[in-house]
């Protein structure tokens, strides 16, 4: 067993440190409180390669392991969890999707500008009724001959606004229930697309998410990705890499939040010496820490098995929804480790207890994982 | 024109400097190494001039003196975008010996970039011994260089101003802050490519060495530093007369 990164991945959990410490923490607050997408920002991490890090090379990605994309998504999300969901989603829900079930020409049309970061993806699963119970598409794309005629909405997508190609999960052959499921690449400047509001949420607000809405928008059929009905299959591979990249993401949340709160243990003074010093905040250090090893641990081993092309649903369910459930924890003890300053903006660490409660929601609730987790002990 | 930048290999900024049990060398273990700030500034700048005149840098190379243990640190300047890497194999002692090691592979270079000094121990002084053993002409203290109708635009912080000058090559310029607005933080294109590229192993020349540590101490901490509230003059003085007495 070899636990030892190497230098290439050293090399870019560096650079991606760099780039964050430095540049993201300039503007993340104001982004925040003014719920302002990171354009400049999604521009330097793409020349950097960060927009399509696992991508083959010669699709104009980056070439890089499951692992090296966990160590980058850890530390950009320390800092800055909006910018790297964009990251997330752009890797390992669009990218990756096109990259191992796309033809050629997809390939070539699609997934090169995705990978060189010049465009942006989105992945449209999620319905107003349908979010964790993803068989109940109720979008559909009617099959006419050449072409598919799509109607319907697809509620909370990241990168709705910024995206320029999207990944769309929809119905073509209802009594078929989940195996008529289809996933096509629709242009979003496709006539009869149009955007809901930005939602003004909680955490991630630096992210755009809006709901999209299809009225008789016409999509070729060679967008089509696989064979006919094969989308609803393909969503669940899709999701269960990307559940690796929002574990990476909560770890990171958890992670930023524990470095945070040592340092500020280390100074702040209380009773004649530093709260390090008070066993009381030492030992939820302690506990944070645990917590945060153990979360690394389990996002490592899942990139490490699909790294090694083993099977990795289980491994990234586990390692998505213990993060994000230690994020939350690990976060709001960072809060209180912090006092009333960890309650207002400047600390951070506010913003990292909101943004950990999303971890636990997109791309497979907690709860979803534990469905995937016991029914493959209990099978 | 050829560049060659000088990498220094030195802890991380933010390493908690300890010392072996007879406290007679820095004690090594679980330190981080980087590319000595300067170094990577003038790294940076070298890259940037390369970008800017494709047509006139042939190539960057750069050069350490270090055992195999600082390859990682060359591996990431050519990350940044050096062409070569050279290492010269042998421990980095006093400033006379590594200038004395670097003097054996800088012949032929038409720009040297140096540091202005390594942040381990801040010597300040193989840039300008550099030059010295290469009979090369140098200039210190440089904070921006340009090209420009072929010569060197060269920029320095001077008492109270600065100072531009056109230099021609071949010239060793030793830089300090500003010659790079920021270090050039690899992008994974480079990290890949950096496995690719030239990393020479040079053995050591035979140079004497001048000096030899006798011991080492940490400076003594910080005292607390004391706020007075600023319409407290007397206060001031007061402390700095009956306290730190020095009025």
């Amino acid at each position: 067993m070899n636990f030892e990164l190497t230098e290439e991945q050293l090399m870019i959990q560096q650079a991606a440190r760099d780039y964050a410490q430095r540049e993201l923490i300039k503007d993340v607050t104001e982004r925040d409180t003014k719920a302002e997408f990171p354009t400049e920002h999604v521009r330097n991490l793409a020349e950097l390669g960060f927009m399509g890090i696992m991508v083959d090379p010669k699709y104009d990605g980056s070439g890089m392991d499951t692992i090296s994309y966990v160590l980058a998504m850890e530390e950009l999300s320390k800092v800055d969890a909006s910018a790297s969901v964009i990251v997330s989603v752009n890797n390992s829900l669009v990218c990756y999707g096109i990259e191992k079930y796309g033809t050629e020409a997809q390939k070539e049309k699609f997934l090169k500008p995705l990978a060189r970061g010049e465009k942006i993806g989105a992945f449209l699963l999620s319905e107003p009724e349908a979010g964790s119970d993803a068989t109940s598409q109720r979008t559909t794309a009617e099959d006419k001959g050449d072409y598919y005629l799509v109607n319907g909405t697809k509620n909370w997508i990241t990168n709705a606004n910024s995206a320029s190609t999207y990944v769309l999960i929809a119905q073509t052959h209802p009594e078929k229930k989940h195996k008529g499921i289809n996933a096509l690449l629709v242009d979003k400047n496709t006539p009869g697309i149009s955007l809901g509001p930005h939602e003004d949420k909680m955490g991630m607000r630096s992210s755009d998410t809006h709901s999209v809405m299809f009225t008789d928008v016409k999509v070729p059929k060679e967008n089509r990705i696989g064979e006919d009905g094969f989308g609803f299959k393909f969503a669940m591979k899709v999701l269960e890499g990307g559940r690796i990249g929002i574990a990476a993401q909560a770890l990171g949340l958890a992670a930023g939040a524990l470095e945070r709160a040592t340092a500020y243990a280390k100074e702040r003074k209380a009773f004649g010496t530093v709260i390090a010093n008070h066993q009381a905040i030492a030992f939820k250090l302690a506990d944070m820490a645990v917590k945060v090893e153990n979360a690394r641990n389990l996002c490592l081993k899942a990139a490490w098995l699909k790294d090694q092309g083993k099977p990795f649903g289980v491994a990234s369910a586990m390692a998505k929804q213990y993060a994000a459930d230690i994020a939350m924890e690990v976060t709001t003890e960072a809060v209180q480790i912090h006092g009333g300053y960890g309650y207002v903006k400047e600390y951070h660490v506010e913003r990292l207890m909101r943004e950990a409660k999303l971890t636990q929601i997109y791309e497979g609730t907690s709860e979803i994982q534990k469905i995937v987790i016991s029914r493959d002990l209990l099978k | 024109m050829k560049i060659l930048v000088l990498i220094g290999n030195v802890p991380d900024t933010t390493t908690k400097i300890k010392f072996n049990a007879d406290k007679t060398a820095f004690d090594a273990s679980g330190v981080q190494w980087i590319i000595n700030p300067w170094d990577e500034l003038a790294l940076t700048r070298a890259v940037e001039l390369k970008e800017a005149h494709a047509d006139k840098i042939e190539s960057i190379v750069v050069a350490n003196v270090g055992r195999a243990e600082t390859e990682a640190t060359l591996r990431k300047a050519l990350a940044v975008g050096a062409d070569e890497a050279i290492r010269i194999d042998a421990d980095a002692k006093d400033a006379w010996y590594v200038a004395s090691q670097l003097a054996k592979v800088a012949a032929g270079f038409d720009l040297i970039l140096a540091g202005i000094e390594a942040s381990d121990y801040n010597g300040s002084a193989v840039g300008g011994m550099l030059a010295e053993m290469l009979d090369m002409k140098s200039v210190s203290a440089v904070s921006g260089i340009e090209l420009a109708d072929g010569a060197l635009k060269i920029s320095r912080e001077i008492d109270g101003g600065s100072q531009t000058l056109s230099m021609q090559t071949p010239l060793l310029a030793v830089v300090q802050k500003g010659i790079a607005k920021e270090p050039r933080i690899p992008a994974m294109r480079g990290i890949m490519m950096a496995r690719k590229k030239p990393l020479n192993v040079v053995a050591a020349a035979d140079a004497e060495e001048h000096t030899a540590f006798v011991g080492f101490e940490l400076p003594a901490p910080k005292a607390a530093c004391k706020m007075i509230a600023e319409d407290q003059a007397g206060e001031l003085i007061n402390l700095l007369h009956n306290e730190a007495k020095v009025l």
